[in-house]
């Protein structure tokens, strides 16, 4: 068999395995499992009360703030990846790029720090 | 047809066999240390914990997954059906998959004890981490309950802010070490500080919780909020959310949420041992420490790092939304930033660089 399928292809049947037990699990309490749904009980739960309205809401804009600082520092991630498995090949020369580049985003992140973006009050 | 027999289906086979076997061993360990975590919990609130089903109650974990089993699993009525059967399937399937790449010691040929050594173990343990997310948002939003949508969004946010700084982290491990593959990882550290200050019999000191001792504190506390441990566990806050993105469900979905959860847990435990406590090496390089198997040594490290987690829990009070958001963002982020700098600007001074 070639290599590249020896390397994942036993990745693929564990994901399948564990698929089958998450599967087996989810299924076994609709099969086996006293049902008796009724309209209270299938209701969502806010105290007690009924609820007042859709719960897909207006949320604050700061998770939304927050996941695209994410983005941006993931992806940074997702870049030194390889400069650090190449580290000893780049010497110098890639040490000093990556620095300018990590530079660039530092002042991007201190202008974030102090526009107020990380602020939760 | 005999030949793709034996080149196709039987490696294939034997891979399902060693899987199967890998995630049965795998789940009953979590079923243990499930128990072990409520005994350490119960011990430090000086209480008995779970006592009554088999000898001292160690078949809790076994007795809680049949009642899950005979509990009525309910959907809420406007819930997105799919969608919130789902999640927890997600949630669970991927934190599973994820143990395909761990290594876990060696087998007496040399070759390491893994489902899958691919060359980009870490980059995939890195991905499958964090799509756990999704199970999360997917939970939240579908139940259409309001506590469980402000617990998913809080949990998503978490959860990504704390994924920034284990990537550096991880960042700088690479750096001493090389190479993505997880074995290297561990190889990496069979030489160090210990045989550079002159006492090469004691390997724990080689390994790189020492020379990376500010990034092994952060990875401890970041894989705690990344996994809504306590004492990060705003996402499911009991007093405030009651339970967070899972409290529409009921019986086994809810079973699998708290599943996919603890092999999340186990599995940073695993990944803490694997980047800092020297994965399957011995801590001493003497008898009768080095009579010992690996993967004794790797199930040894683990089961201490999950019970620091337990006594982590036991021990902190919760944090505030807003100081958990500030610990990630202004200080493990700008403090992990520069240790990358820094580690990369030593290794290339001296010339250490792998």
């Amino acid at each position: 068999m070639q290599d590249l399928l020896m390397d994942y292809l036993p990745i693929v049947i564990f994901i399948g395995v564990a698929l089958v037990i998450g599967l087996a699990l989810l299924i076994a309490p609709f099969l086996v499992a006293y049902q008796q749904p009724d309209p209270e009980k299938l209701s969502a739960y806010e105290c007690g009360f009924a609820a007042f309205d859709d719960a897909r809401m207006k949320f604050d804009v700061r998770f939304y703030l927050v996941a695209i600082l994410f983005i941006i520092f993931d992806l940074e991630v997702a870049f030194l990846f390889p400069w650090a498995v190449a580290f000893k090949e780049v010497g110098w020369f890639g040490f000093w790029s990556m620095m300018i580049f990590l530079g660039v985003l530092t002042i991007g992140f201190i202008y974030e720090w102090r526009k107020g973006a990380l602020e939760w009050d | 047809m005999a030949e793709i027999f034996w080149t196709y289906v039987l490696p294939a086979l034997i891979i399902a066999l060693q899987s199967v076997v890998l995630m049965v061993a795998l789940l009953v360990a979590i079923a243990f240390l499930l128990y072990g975590d409520r005994k350490v919990w119960a011990a430090v609130q000086i209480r008995r914990g779970p006592n009554v089903v088999g000898p001292w109650g160690i078949m809790q974990s076994f007795a809680d997954l049949l009642k899950f089993v005979l509990k009525e699993p309910l959907i809420p009525s406007s819930a997105n059906k799919g969608v919130f059967l789902l999640a927890p399937l997600v949630t669970t399937v991927l934190a599973l998959s994820a143990w395909a790449v761990v290594p876990m010691g060696e087998w007496i040929d040399g070759t390491t004890l893994v489902i899958a050594d691919i060359n980009v173990g870490i980059l995939y343990l890195f991905a499958i981490s964090s799509l756990g997310v999704y199970g999360v948002i997917m939970g939240g939003w579908a139940s259409n309950s309001k506590y469980a949508f402000l617990g998913a969004l809080r949990s998503a946010a978490q959860m990504v802010s704390y994924e920034v700084s284990i990537g550096f982290v991880i960042i700088t491990v690479l750096l001493c070490v090389g190479s993505l593959n997880l074995t290297d990882i561990v190889m990496a550290q069979k030489t160090g500080l210990a045989s550079w200050i002159g006492v090469p019999w004691l390997t724990f000191l080689n390994w790189f919780w020492l020379p990376l001792l500010p990034m092994f504190v952060i990875f401890f506390i970041s894989a705690l909020a990344e996994t809504n441990r306590p004492p990060f566990d705003l996402p499911e806050a009991e007093s405030e959310l009651v339970a967070g993105f899972m409290v529409e469900y009921s019986s086994t979905p809810y079973l699998l949420f708290m599943l996919g959860e603890y092999v999340a847990i186990v599995l940073m435990c695993a990944m803490t041992t694997i980047l800092f406590l020297g994965g399957w090496l011995s801590p001493f390089d003497f008898a009768p420490f080095t009579w010992v198997p690996g993967l004794v040594w790797f199930v040894i490290k683990t089961c201490f790092v999950f019970f620091m987690f337990a006594m982590v829990k036991a021990f902190v009070p919760r944090y505030r939304y807003d100081q958990l958001m500030r610990l990630g963002w202004k200080v493990f982020l700008p403090l992990s930033l520069f240790m990358v700098a820094a580690v990369g600007l030593v290794l290339q001074l001296t010339g250490w660089a792998a």
